[in-house]
């Protein structure tokens, strides 16, 4: 993997590209319009430009593209929920027939569109190792329908279909990066919208790379999540120093490398408590045990991931 | 030059000709020799500069094929049934981004009862997803349709499905004629899409429509369809002259001029219709048939034309409307009413059950004397009925 | 027009009989139609393939309900499938075996089957000689042509020549061509 100095954000730089620019629909502390743009522009700049973005059917979608305006100053396509993956292993398949591989595909979607509906697109251009960019905007549930469960969905979070006191059974759900790794694919990674120079470098690394590439970015979602716009940052900070969501990377179906807890990891409790979609559990007497297993999920990826500063 | 060639070969050896840049391929029977010898064509370098990708789904085809297109490639497809019922959403999809893609699609039946014979029910029902709709009558039919369906696709923007017979067509051998190489090109110049994915020229294709615009969305796209059937004469035009034979189309008429009674239908069933009208004019019986080349966008004015002089129509269908009969029958009725025809709706043929000669003799001896149901299954078996009862 | 319908199992070729039959027909300058029975059967199962040849472009789709030919692959199938079925008077039946007329019982057909229209061919026996597969299309293919002279031998050899290899052409014309002479010339049976 190539080595890079990275001096400053793509995002702190004044001739940023502002691929997706000011003046969209999204919510106010939407975390996937900054993933977004953080991720688009980073790949825009490591393809010096030459970058076509296909979107799933979702919030980033309808945020961006009311007819007839566009927030999006590359080229950039939207065919439906389910094929995003197809449709930019279809672009990548133009793109060398043309003999136009300088120009390099991303493909996005949230939740719903990468790891349940298409999900089957996904693992087929993995397998086939299509030259192409998949990046994730996880913020955990179908939020553009009115936060419906996703296969994504952590245990214990309420949605308008996992309603309390239960919420979303524990046992059920995707670990899509595993997956994505598991398919041998040349690189895998995770990110946040708490670290941009993170972001900006896997997103990098993961363009200076050719064939199948996996980015699963978490990108809170204040209205699904039941928390503040202005906690959008903090919480997906507290989702990593919890252990909820580590921090890693992949290659050629190996984990090569994980970011630390910086201290001692934070409780689950400090996490799960601004979030209004775990309120049920902290009930007087209701959701205890379902805290202390939320705990065990954080503690496994600790270990797993080796996620303690020696 | 005429060779003694499966149809299925020499489909795909036409469409190689039309030079595509990406094949998306998923296997379902009776569309899988197409793909295969598409896939030895790009192996052994006779196709170049194509790219030919094995997908997980038809889904997945066809949007693979939808990303292709729209980057500027030129893209192509090929499905039966339960695939093309599979693609669906992205049919839709396709049509409404308006990208000029070409899909053969070896008509089925759809299940359940799973039933991979040759009927059309699997094109019938995508019959408003906004594809332009072909149906061959024969596999040369089949050949010069291809070249019809890309020039006609890439100058209109728009998607067309090349529908041809499963087994019937596609693994007959007969003599066919597939184009030499300098022909194509002189008939089917190099894409120049209407729009693409280009950095150079940054766009949005596929944004959100509202209420304030998608009715004029899908006006244009009708339209655009009315546009195809209008440029379609001159099209042919230049087909006949590169060819050297006529590729019969938005319709074929076969002893229609003076018939009383017209059989109307779709596909390689007119071969054996037109033997049958043969020998019923033998008999003294003035039929003639109606074939339907083009189904979307739908002939009218020329099925009208035809049929001025008829007295009755006999539909021949491959498939059924549960709970309403024919489906070409009503678009029929509409293009001719007010002219004074008995019009009858026979469904033939589902599932694979030969049509023959036997049964469109009785079909159109009991139409010629007006002693037929207004809807009619031909050749219904009753021992499987009375299991039900 | 002429008809000829083939029997034979799955794997041995049937479909591709009926192709060179096709092809022969139209290098002789003839149209022809060849296809299959369609079916979604294995290995070793019955299938069944048709032929038309005429001198006119075929437009009929119908199944083959009478022949004027029946060639049989596998002499075993005379058990389990109606062979004859609807085979038109005076038919031809061209049977790969190494067995004679009355050990194949064939005169249980009765009038249906005329002595003098039935060739029986050792086709494995000429394949695995030839090809070293047991192979019989071409064998029996070359047994039609010499008894019914509804295709010549050198179409045939046109057609196994364009369908094949040059590595599998030449011994399949040299079985076709040796069962065309057991027909045509007996003395070399």
């Amino acid at each position: 993997m190539t080595s890079l100095t990275i001096t400053g954000t793509v995002q702190a730089d004044r001739a940023r590209p502002n691929t997706l620019t000011s003046g969209h629909r999204a919510c106010r502390g939407c975390g996937e319009a900054l993933a977004a743009r953080w991720v688009v522009d980073a790949a825009w700049r490591a393809a010096r430009g030459q970058l076509i973005a296909v979107t799933a059917t979702g919030c980033l979608e309808v945020f961006s593209t009311p007819y007839p305006e566009s927030a999006w100053r590359l080229p950039w396509l939207h065919s439906l929920f389910g094929n995003a993956p197809a449709v930019a292993s279809g672009v990548a398949a133009a793109l060398r027939a043309l003999d136009r591989t300088d120009i390099r595909v991303l493909g996005q979607g949230g939740d719903g569109g990468t790891v349940d509906i298409g999900f089957g697109t996904l693992s087929g251009m993995f397998e086939r190792n299509d030259d192409v960019l998949f990046v994730c905007y996880d913020n955990q549930a179908y939020m553009n329908t009115g936060v419906q469960r996703s296969g994504a969905t952590p245990p214990g979070a309420r949605t308008s279909t996992t309603p309390p006191p239960l919420g979303n059974r524990f046992g059920q759900g995707k670990d899509a990066p595993r997956i994505a790794v598991a398919h041998g694919i040349p690189y895998v990674a995770t990110a946040t919208v708490a670290d941009p120079h993170d972001l900006e470098r896997k997103v990098t690394r993961a363009m200076a790379v050719r064939g199948a590439r996996y980015l699963h970015v978490l990108s809170p979602c204040p209205l699904g999540w039941g928390a503040e716009p202005a906690d959008t940052i903090r919480l997906a900070r507290l989702a990593v120093q919890t252990g909820l969501f580590p921090l890693y990377e992949a290659a050629h179906g190996e984990i090569v490398g994980s970011t630390p807890i910086r201290g001692e990891p934070a409780p689950v409790e400090a996490y799960l408590r601004p979030q209004q979609r775990f309120q049920h559990l902290f009930r007087p007497g209701a959701g205890s045990d379902t805290i202390r297993a939320i705990q065990a999920i954080a503690d496994q990826n600790i270990r797993r991931y080796r996620l303690k500063e020696a | 030059m005429r060779n003694q060639l499966e149809g299925s070969r020499a489909i795909a050896e036409t469409v190689a000709r039309c030079r595509p840049q990406v094949v998306c391929a998923y296997p379902i029977s009776p569309q899988t020799h197409i793909v295969e010898a598409l896939a030895e064509l790009v192996s052994t370098g006779e196709l170049s500069g194509c790219e030919f990708v094995n997908v997980e789904s038809e889904f997945a085809a066809l949007s693979v094929a939808i990303g292709a297109s729209a980057t500027g490639a030129r893209a192509y497809t090929a499905t039966s049934s339960q695939g093309l019922l599979f693609m669906a959403e992205a049919l839709y999809n396709a049509a409404g981004l308006g990208l000029p893609i070409v899909m053969t699609v070896a008509n089925r039946a759809i299940g359940a009862p799973i039933n991979i014979w040759n009927d059309h029910s699997d094109t019938m029902s995508q019959r408003d997803s906004g594809w332009v709709q072909l149906y061959a009558q024969d596999n040369q039919h089949a050949v010069d349709l291809h070249l019809l369906a890309f020039r006609l696709a890439e100058e209109r923007s728009l998607p067309v499905m090349v529908c041809v017979d499963g087994f019937t067509l596609t693994h007959a051998v007969e003599p066919i004629d597939v184009p030499e190489p300098e022909v194509v090109d002189r008939y089917l110049p190099p894409l120049r899409p209407r729009q693409r994915l280009d950095p150079a020229e940054p766009l949005t294709i596929g944004a959100l429509v509202g209420p304030e615009a998608f009715t004029e969305v899908r006006y244009l796209a009708h339209r655009a369809h009315q546009k195809a059937l209008d440029r379609l004469p001159m099209l042919l035009d230049e087909l006949a002259a590169d060819l050297g034979r006529r590729c019969e189309a938005p319709i074929s008429r076969y002893r229609v001029a003076d018939a009383e009674t017209v059989v109307v239908a779709l596909g390689s069933v007119l071969g054996t219709i037109k033997d049958t009208v043969d020998g019923l004019r033998d008999d003294g019986l003035p039929v003639g048939a109606l074939g339907l080349t083009m189904f979307r966008p739908f002939p009218g004015s020329a099925v009208r034309a035809a049929l001025t002089n008829a007295r009755r129509v006999v539909v021949l269908e491959r498939a059924v409307a549960a709970g309403a009969g024919g489906i070409a029958a009503a678009d029929l009725a509409l293009a001719t009413s007010g002219l004074p025809l008995h019009r009858y709706q026979a469904v033939a043929g589902l599932g694979g059950r030969p049509v023959t000669r036997d049964g469109l003799r009785q079909l159109l001896t009991a139409a010629h004397a007006d002693r037929l149901d207004q809807l009619t299954f031909v050749d219904l078996k009753p021992e499987p009925l009375e299991v039900v009862g | 027009m002429y008809q000829v319908r083939i029997h034979g199992r799955g794997g041995q070729g049937v479909v591709t009989t009926a192709e060179l039959l096709a092809m022969a027909a139209f290098a002789d300058g003839r149209h022809a139609q060849a296809f299959p029975s369609f079916g979604a059967e294995r290995t070793g199962a019955p299938v069944e393939a048709y032929c038309r040849i005429a001198a006119h472009p075929i437009r009929l789709r119908e199944p083959v309900r009478n022949p004027d030919a029946v060639i049989l692959q596998d002499a075993a199938l005379r058990r389990h499938v109606n062979i004859l079925a609807g085979l038109a008077p005076g038919g031809w039946l061209v049977i790969n075996s190494v067995r004679c007329w009355d050990a194949l019982g064939l005169s249980r057909y009765g009038e249906r089957l005329c002595f003098d229209r039935t060739v029986i061919v050792p086709a494995t026996d000429l394949a695995m000689q030839h090809i070293g597969r047991p192979l019989p299309g071409t064998a029996l293919l070359g047994a039609f042509a010499g008894a019914t002279g509804q295709i010549s031998l050198e179409a045939l050899i046109t057609a196994i020549r364009r369908r094949f290899g040059p590595h599998l052409a030449e011994p399949n014309v040299a079985a076709a061509r040796a069962a065309y002479q057991r027909v045509t010339e007996p003395a070399h049976a």
